[in-house]
């Protein structure tokens, strides 16, 4: 609903009791408020309204069928029905049709005990899950990514992930065929990695069931850790901290950054670094790098490169604004480049035995770590990393008891971190954290107004124009990529006088990033799981003593003694890397 | 039934392309371009493969997913040459309780290919029909506008042998 849109009141009764309603909600929408939920399987609000499911129906006096709650709206005088024995057997036999032509191997499966196929089943009683027998064809697993696997056995064609994709202007999966044949995939059936996917994830947090899961590298992480030979660091992103607990019975949006690194320390990593010092890092390399650029008549507007999902979509949709984006690595492969050169060096390790895990809320870090122009030291600067899923799975595995966990601090020097590496997590907070810096630099010396609040917030694009250093600088922050096409296309076409733009690939940035802890849509619909999860990141951000990344103490250290000047040669050579046109079909 | 995907090469002509790009300019502006674009190239094609697909999807500015899934939504579209020779078996009642399914399964091993594909030397195609209305000539087979009528399948691979 349009919010300046005058609502009007009208009166309905749902399950024999008068409620109120605003005129143009929907049946759910209007049964949620008076505390009754109605299930959904397919509905994804704003972005999935097909009423294809037929798990939302109710029943509707003087209509003849049941109606599908998601896409009705209620009407004055309306009488609904939302648990009558009609529906609830309709709900019931919809699941066992669901479950004829699904892969039932529930004890192994990913998503057992977070399906919400799984969780409806349980719900309505259903008791014979081979009440009908339906077509099961064999399907060939697409295994050709990096970073995900479908199997489309278990899918149940709700369409969340054709929708996420297009969501994400990138619209490569999606029903081919028709009838019994209808099924999830590329065109001409190609496998993923012969399509431009941006290896986003979005598609898999949005899936209800099993369908679609991330390629997984606890396996291998727990044998570097079980090889004594070998010296285990692993690092975590901003909003690991924000979203990690949601997984084990907190609640959204709970910082749980001490138990994390006492989790870490009990599942045998040798060290717990934060990539917010990767982030810091990052930030002090952009900044200068945009300085640069102001001072010197280079490429603007400069557009962030930190997300790897934003980087293979410029790749991919914008190969003629390669230019523009920031040569700098990623915060995660700038942490792992620095532990593999400096850190190694300074604690006599050879870097062939360092192995560099990172923890991130992202599936495309799977896909960076094996991009180009990534080994600073010889070596891939991250040899594996874990999503925040994955590292719950590792958790529970270990029967840790994260909710009871003390806190544990960061190991030092890799482990320092400032306020503005924290809010990288969330959409504007590169943004916010390059601009204290290049403010800094810019003005000659610090500043004291370090908060850059129009640029906060979950809104889709914010921009905003501040006076630093005598110069009037335009900035744009986009997330989600739908979106972040609204602006490159101005770009694109010169009519835009950004000087820098932050873009983020998953809408709110990373703490609704792919790799993140899956809310069914449920919760979904109803939570902004971005502005909670955000919000435990600022009030992180302005508790801590240091707030602007150039002020890191290790990394003073590390330019004084390793690296000279920011973006000096030897800066370019472990901290920047390259990109490569890619193909639109 | 799953649309399936020939291996055989594209062959377009530049005449083709220009024609294609025509239809496209036309319908372009218009809501639901895809649909009239689509029959119009396969009538210019024959039938729609990826090389067809990708300059509808480039020129629309559309994912070329979206017109693979219209593609193969409808049953009028074919992502498969029709041959040189268009092998046509009636599988109408009258031809399949005299046996045409035997017939089709013959031309089937003899060409090696199913229903809806084409030879990757792009001379035959195989298509099954429903009712030619030769029900008298049961079962029915048709090579172009050839009409092979009361056919056994052991007469099947000496018509073939006429056009190979």
């Amino acid at each position: 609903m349009e919010k300046n849109q005058a609502e009007k009141t009208i009166n309905i009764k749902i399950n024999n009791i008068a409620a109120k309603a605003k005129e143009g909600q929907s049946i759910l929408e209007a049964t949620k408020e008076i505390g009754v939920n109605i299930p959904t399987l397919c509905y994804l609000k704003g972005m999935n309204e097909i009423g294809a499911c037929r798990i939302c129906i109710v029943e509707v006096k003087g209509t003849k069928n049941l109606v599908a709650s998601c896409v009705t709206p209620v009407e004055e005088g309306m009488e609904i029905l939302t648990n009558s024995p009609r529906v609830k057997a309709s709900r019931k036999t919809t699941l066992e049709l669901l479950l004829s032509t699904h892969r039932k191997d529930c004890l192994s499966c990913v998503r057992s005990g977070e399906c919400e196929l799984q969780a409806l089943c349980k719900q309505f009683g259903v008791e014979d899950e081979n009440r009908y027998k339906g077509a099961m064809p064999k399907y060939r697993q697409d295994c050709s990514t990096l970073h995900l696997i479908r199997d489309n056995s278990k899918c149940i064609l709700c369409r969340r992930c054709e929708a996420a994709c297009k969501n994400q202007h990138v619209a490569v999966i999606g029903a081919n065929n028709r009838g019994f044949d209808t099924q999830i995939g590329c065109a001409f059936e190609k496998d993923l990695n012969e399509v431009p996917c941006i290896s986003c994830g979005q598609c898999i947090v949005n899936c209800p069931t099993g369908a679609l899961r991330e390629r997984d590298s606890c396996g291998a992480v727990m044998e570097a850790i079980n090889n004594p030979q070998k010296v285990v660091v692993v690092h975590t992103a901003p909003s690991i901290r924000v979203s990690l607990g949601e997984s084990f019975g907190l609640n959204i949006g709970a910082n749980v950054k001490g138990k994390m690194v006492s989790a870490l320390r009990r599942l045998g990593f040798d060290k717990v670094f934060d990539t917010d010092f990767g982030a810091d890092m990052t930030i002090v390399e952009e900044a200068n790098e945009f300085v640069n650029r102001i001072k010197n008549n280079g490429t603007l507007p400069m557009i962030t490169s930190c997300c790897p999902g934003w980087v293979k979509f410029c790749e991919h949709y914008y190969p003629e604004l390669l230019e523009n984006l920031s040569t700098c690595k990623s915060p995660q492969q700038m942490l792992g480049a620095i532990i593999k050169t400096w850190y190694a060096e300074k604690h006599n390790l050879d870097a062939k035995n360092i192995v560099v895990v990172s923890v991130m809320p992202c599936t495309a870090k799977k896909f960076e770590i094996a991009r180009e122009y990534q080994s600073a030291a010889g070596s891939p600067d991250t040899d594996y990393t874990l999503t925040t899923r994955e590292l719950v799975r590792m958790i529970k595995s270990a029967c840790i008891d994260f909710k009871n966990l003390a806190d544990e601090d960061f190991d030092p020097l890799l482990g320092v971190s400032t306020g503005a590496g924290t809010i990288f997590g969330t959409t504007g907070g590169v943004m916010e954290a390059a601009l204290r810096t290049a403010s800094d630099i810019l003005s000659g010396g610090p500043q004291r107004n370090i908060e850059y609040k129009e640029i906060r917030g979950t809104d889709a694009i914010k921009e905003a124009t501040y006076k630093i250093g005598g110069e009037n600088i335009k900035v744009a922050v986009v997330s989600g990529l739908s979106n972040a096409v609204k602006i490159l296309d101005k770009v694109k076409a010169g009519e835009c006088e950004y000087h820098f733009i932050e873009v983020m690939s998953c809408p709110g940035g990373c703490v609704n990033g792919g790799g993140q802890p899956i809310q069914p849509s449920g919760v979904r619909n109803f939570a902004d799981l971005k502005a909670t999860r955000a919000k435990g990141l600022y009030e992180e951000d302005k508790n801590l003593p240091l707030r602007k990344s150039h002020e890191n103490p290790t990394i003073k250290v590390i330019y004084e003694t390793f690296l000279g000047e920011p973006c000096s040669r030897q800066a370019h050579k472990i901290l920047h890397t390259k990109y490569t046109k890619r193909s639109k079909f | 039934m799953k649309k399936k995907i020939s291996s055989v090469k594209f062959k377009g002509t530049k005449e083709q392309e220009a024609k294609l790009l025509g239809v496209i300019n036309k319908y372009k502006e218009l809501p639901g371009a895809v649909m009239p674009i689509l029959q119009e190239a396969q009538n210019i094609y024959g039938y729609l493969p990826i090389e067809v697909q990708t300059i509808i999807a480039d020129r629309l500015d559309l994912p070329l997913r979206e017109i693979f899934s219209i593609a193969t939504f409808y049953s009028q579209f074919s992502l498969s040459p029709r041959g040189k020779y268009e092998v046509s078996v009636c599988l109408g009642t009258a031809c399949y309780v005299k046996g045409s399914d035997k017939i089709l399964e013959k031309v089937r091993s003899i060409l090696h290919i199913d229903t809806e594909e084409c030879t990757t030397d792009g001379k035959f195609s195989l298509t099954s029909c429903r009712c030619i209305g030769a029900c008298g000539l049961a079962p029915v087979m048709t090579i172009n506008d050839d009409v092979y009528s009361r056919l056994k399948p052991d007469a099947v691979e000496d018509i073939l042998k006429k056009y190979m």
